[in-house]
């Protein structure tokens, strides 16, 4: 049976070229880069090394970088670190609906703990509008954060246009870019941002490093205190391994971007396209153009997710699904929520994410796979029944 | 999540009593597409024994998985036998439920008590039908 992996912005699989460069730092290059001997030195080097090629993915410079362990740290660092570093100018914060939660819980965090948040929302294609940015900045605002780029829909936010905003009123800004960083060209000085997280897996690298770039002169506390690695803002000895792994990606990324790029969204319009012509009552989530090019969010009516994800899993596809169903909560998205997505049909959402290792024959194979699934799930629901009563 | 068992997978990829009954006695429709799931169970009864039933559902693998689980266990019961089976007997027999999927179970409970109520309403006699407490879901489609 053919494999397909489609869940891309789940993970990546390590590039080999990846996994070699790290391979040598588990235990022949195996030092501590805070020690002053050979063996440190070492690894100093390598991380240093991987510094200066994270950077160059973003044209940021070196010593504007700091490793974390994930994105989700980079979020969280970025939101309490940059706040609790500039409270004394004022005690508001503005973000979108839409951010992951690794931006959203550490900001409720902050407002338990008396900040102000407001909580911009988006259109119905997911874009956050500057202006709306710009009516929400109050005297004490201290904080923007706007993803780059969502990671379920796609949707590539106006930063830009934004961070002309926070400029002009001197307010910090950070982006995450956990989704877009490896993917679409992602530069701090164009996008005009004063911080920004970004996640090796989610481009090939290995799970365990990600960064956060903070623009030189800007105050940010640390969150993990004890040491003096990574110039004092993040205490604990450095997982070189992940760093170097996470420097290669990016460096794999910086030289074959637009390739990547024009790849991936070939498939992805192909499967759009399949899909579409086979499967009716079906919505396209995201920005119709300004989308991340290796994501495709769709929901179908009358069909629940989660049990789509388990057929195309017996045929060998792995994809993602939207379903509130595997959430205790039993809410949706709250994603698909903000930008208005029916609930009845966001319980019907898949998150298909493509990958360079995707084919033309893997999109084939899918576009013929799952239209059958979501028939053979139309048949055996009562909605599907109700509607097509009605119709008749 | 945890996995799914092998017995839930089962009756999830190959559902038993999938359908309509068009003359059923009959028919309860519980759950909401909103929270995710919606089970409408078909019986039909001759005898005080129910003799077929049959379900559609729009739902998890859990959700599909109990469906097919509790139109088997229903078959062949007496009325008074069907109204005995409980949402935990539903997830015991299909091998245990992930914990954040026992409500699945719950709302084929209140599928199969939905039917029996309408075949009571239905009938004419006043139901004694008492609908789970514990519900997944606060609201019931109409």
């Amino acid at each position: 049976m053919r494999k397909v992996y489609l869940d891309h912005a789940a993970t990546t699989p390590v590039h080999p070229k990846v996994l070699e460069a790290m391979l040598p730092y588990f235990s022949v290059k195996f030092g501590n880069p805070s020690n002053l001997h050979d063996v440190g030195r070492e690894a100093k080097n390598a991380i240093e090394e991987a510094r200066s090629k994270t950077a160059a993915l973003i044209g940021a410079k070196p010593d504007e970088i700091f490793f974390t362990s994930s994105g989700a740290e980079a979020n969280n660092f970025a939101m309490k670190g940059l706040v609790q570093a500039n409270n004394q100018k004022g005690n508001h914060i503005i973000v979108s609906q839409i951010e992951h939660f690794s931006v959203l819980h550490p900001v409720k965090t902050l407002e338990k703990s008396g900040f102000k948040v407001t909580y911009i929302n988006t259109d119905k294609t997911g874009l956050v509008d500057p202006t709306d940015v710009a009516k929400a900045i109050t005297k004490d605002t201290i904080l923007v954060s706007i993803m780059h780029a969502n990671n379920e829909i796609g949707t590539i936010e106006p930063i830009e246009e934004i961070s002309k905003v926070t400029r002009e009123k001197g307010i910090l800004l950070h982006t995450d870019a956990v989704a877009s960083a490896g993917w679409i060209p992602v530069d701090v000085l164009t996008l005009g941002v004063d911080a920004l997280s970004l996640s090796g897996h989610q481009f090939y690298g290995p799970k365990g490093a990600g960064a956060l770039y903070v623009r030189k002169g800007v105050r940010i506390k640390p969150q993990i205190e004890g040491g003096v690695q990574e110039d004092g803002r993040r205490a604990g000895t450095e997982d070189v391994p992940a760093i170097v792994g996470l420097g290669k990606a990016a460096e794999l990324a910086a030289t074959d971007i637009l390739n990547r790029k024009k790849y991936v969204s070939a498939l992805r319009d192909q499967l759009q396209q399949g899909l579409t012509d086979r499967i009716d009552h079906l919505v396209i989530n995201g920005h119709p153009t300004k989308r991340l090019p290796h994501n495709l969010n769709v929901s179908m009516w009358y069909v629940e997710g989660e049990s789509m994800l388990l057929f195309l899993n017996m045929q060998g596809i792995s994809v993602s699904s939207g379903s509130a169903c595997t959430s205790r909560a039993l809410k949706s998205s709250h994603v698909l929520v903000c930008i208005g997505t029916d609930a009845a049909v966001a319980n019907g959402t898949l998150l298909l994410s493509l990958g360079t290792g995707n084919s033309k024959e893997d999109i084939d194979y899918v576009v013929e796979t799952l239209p059958p699934i979501v028939q053979r799930l139309r048949e055996m629901s009562p909605l599907y029944e109700d509607m097509i009563k009605k119709t008749k | 999540m945890e996995q799914y068992s092998s017995k839930v997978m089962e009756h999830f990829a190959q559902p038993h009593n999938v359908g309509e009954i068009p003359d059923a006695d009959g028919v309860g429709t519980v759950g909401n597409p909103v929270c995710g799931d919606v089970m409408r169970l078909y019986i039909k009864v001759k005898d005080n024994f129910i003799t077929d039933a049959k379900f559609k559902t729009f739902g998890c693998g859990a959700a599909i998985a109990t469906s097919s689980m509790v139109t088997d266990m229903v078959k062949g019961k007496s009325i008074e036998d069907a109204l005995k089976i409980s949402n935990a007997a539903v997830a015991e027999a299909l091998g245990g439920l992930p914990k954040v999927k026992m409500h699945c179970s719950v709302l084929a409970e209140e599928a199969l008590k939905s039917a029996l109520n309408d075949y009571y309403k239905k009938k004419g006699i006043p139901s004694p039908v008492q609908m789970p407490v514990e519900s997944g879901h606060e609201h019931e489609m109409e």
